[in-house]
């Protein structure tokens, strides 16, 4: 065997283990959520079945028409839980975004004294354990009155978002170069004019990434909402999940239903910022 | 005569100052009060009674407590490391490819959209004594004719455990250190082969110092919010069978709301809080450490 076969034997058997390697990756990271789907659509007696039944013989919609068809026929409230969570969702959303907008601006364009000390601060609050945080939030908010409220969980949850939000929104920011802004301010724009006008449409993209992603977030605590809510009033689907468990039965299959329902909003959203998420988490990084 | 007025960014940081301080420090202080009274939530007035370091002093001997501790930091060392590792493979199994990457990336962000709880959920499924997807497995393919209680024996269900915490975090690793990888300059690399570079040195000399910053990204991410791991631990196991999968966190909430003791739940709280601060800071300072040197060689 002369040195350029074996040269290209080598290649070859190096792009094929490359092959096998990302395949087996990938199948580990998508089975686990295929494996869910699969489930709902199968009757309980199929998952319960004991030797398994590997091929899906009888599939059908019955696990999510028995989940629409409300309380007491095998459903739960889930049209209900479904609307708390957008509401809650969407307003804490848009909240946090304008919070995070005036505080992102304020340190990518500003200089102020403390200022890393500052941002380091606003992280820190997001590190607080939503657990441990739900002991004094539970004991103020049912001195106030707000317990099983969406007011109290979309405040919490605007907390939560903030400082993530502006870690973003600042790294977008200072992609845009200062010099468009002065250049505009020139020409007789007003400093608010030139944000509106020149900063915030080419910052927009990386904004609207940092709303769905703090939606995620919102969608889908359950370490707060757990504690902060009590009845269809106010609970999330995160929530929700566990009514599906008993004490010592769980239906599998609702539940699976009920996951898929939860991560089809979640899979749209991601597949739509994907890019700008990682744009904006890493433009710090090399900049300085 | 004009008044004081305020500087900008004061201003544009005034909202989320006020929301942080309402919704987080406000309770947070109020929490640090109440860890220093026996307080519960049966009896009101116990938030009255001042006892000093007393709820402190009784987590200091409680061999529970620190069992519990020494697992949490067992867990998150084992996972971010193994998180690290996995996804920087990952990663470079991703950039290596030469086709059909679009699609490769967005599959790498698929369990980043799981939320913890459904992490739990799917993973209590699949690791399901009786009809789980990794007992019907291993019997179907005749490796064990029992069913192996993966949730029910400790040490067991602390790596079903472990496997469903990185599962669901090793993407934000891979996403962020692939991100790296690409804007990462070529010329460096093909010089460090002309001289005459191996591999394994253009890796731990060229590239790992690069994507550093990257991967210090992601920690800190992670360790922003190390304590999702509540959730799946909560679904999962619960913190049973008979505490031997107990986390700070399940050991808080349960000390706090199934025993209604919320001075001492408090006092464990703030160890926790404590646990993930010193984390956050870690990481912190080393991101910022990687860029400056970064900074200085690029």
């Amino acid at each position: 065997m002369n040195e350029n076969t074996k040269a290209r034997l080598n290649g070859l058997l190096l792009s094929a283990a490359h092959k096998i390697g990302l395949f087996l990756a990938m199948t580990v990271i998508c089975l686990p959520g295929l494996w869910i789907v699969l489930a709902s659509f199968r009757p309980t007696v199929e998952i319960m079945a004991k030797p398994p039944v590997w091929i899906p013989e009888d599939l059908s919609f019955d696990a999510y028409v028995a989940m629409f068809s409300g309380v007491g026929q095998g459903g739960i409230p889930v049209i209900e839980y479904f609307r708390n969570s957008l509401i809650i969702s969407v307003t804490s959303t848009a909240i946090a975004l304008a919070i995070g907008m005036a505080g992102g601006y304020a340190f990518a364009r500003f200089r102020f004294k403390a200022k890393s000390s500052i941002f380091l601060g606003l992280m820190l609050t997001r590190t607080v354990p939503g657990i441990a945080l739900s002991l004094p939030l539970f004991f103020v908010y049912s001195k106030l009155g707000i317990i099983d409220t969406h007011f109290g969980l979309i405040m919490a949850y605007v907390a939560l978002n903030v400082p993530f939000t502006i870690w973003l929104i600042d790294g977008f920011f200072r992609q845009v170069p200062k010099d468009l802004a002065e250049a505009a301010q020139i020409d007789g724009c007003t400093r608010w004019q030139a944000f509106w006008q020149v900063e915030f449409p080419l910052a927009g993209p990386g904004i609207a990434s940092a709303g769905i992603f703090a939606f995620l977030t919102s969608w889908n605590e359950f370490a707060l909402a757990s504690q902060l809510t009590r009845s269809v009033n106010s609970k999330t689907l995160p929530v929700g999940l566990l009514d599906y468990t008993a004490e010592f039965t769980i239906d599998w299959r609702g539940m699976c239903a009920l996951a898929v329902i939860m991560i089809i909003p979640a899979l749209v959203l991601t597949f739509i910022v994907q890019k700008h998420l990682v744009s904006g988490l890493t433009s710090g990084a090399v900049k300085g | 005569m004009k008044g004081w007025r305020p500087p900008a960014p004061f201003l544009l940081l005034l909202p989320a100052i006020v929301v942080l301080a309402a919704v987080v420090i406000i309770p947070l202080i109020l929490s640090l009060y109440s860890s220093f009274t026996p307080f519960r939530l049966t009896q009101p007035a116990s938030l009255y009674t001042f006892v000093g370091f007393r709820n402190y002093a009784r987590i200091l001997t409680d061999l529970e407590f620190w069992t519990a501790f020494g697992r949490t930091v067992l867990l998150l060392t084992v996972a971010l490391n193994v998180e690290m590792l996995l996804g920087l493979g990952l990663a470079m199994l991703v950039e290596k490819a030469t086709s059909g990457q679009r699609l490769l990336r967005t599959i790498m962000m698929f369990p980043m959209m799981f939320s913890p709880i459904l992490v739990g959920f799917q993973f209590k499924f699949m690791f399901n004594d009786n009809i789980g997807l990794v007992n019907n497995a291993l019997q179907s393919l005749g490796l064990t004719d029992q069913a192996i209680p993966w949730l029910i024996d400790g040490t067991l269900a602390f790596t079903a455990i472990l496997v469903a915490e990185i599962w669901s975090s090793t993407s934000v690793f891979a996403i962020l250190i692939l991100a790296g990888l690409l804007a990462m300059p070529k010329e460096p690399i093909e010089a460090a082969r002309v001289d005459g570079c191996t591999p394994w040195q253009t890796f731990r000399y060229v590239t790992w110092p690069f994507i550093m910053p990257f991967a210090y990204i992601a920690m800190t991410i992670r360790s922003l919010d190390v304590a999702r791991a509540y959730d799946i631990v909560k679904i999962m196991t619960d913190g049973g069978p008979a505490k031997r999968t107990e986390l700070l966190w399940t050991l808080v909430s349960r000390t706090a709301y199934a025993d209604a003791r919320m001075g001492l739940a408090n006092a464990m709280a703030y160890v926790a809080i404590l646990l993930s601060i010193l984390f956050t800071v870690y990481f912190f300072r080393k991101l910022a450490a990687a860029r400056t040197q970064i900074a200085a060689e690029w």
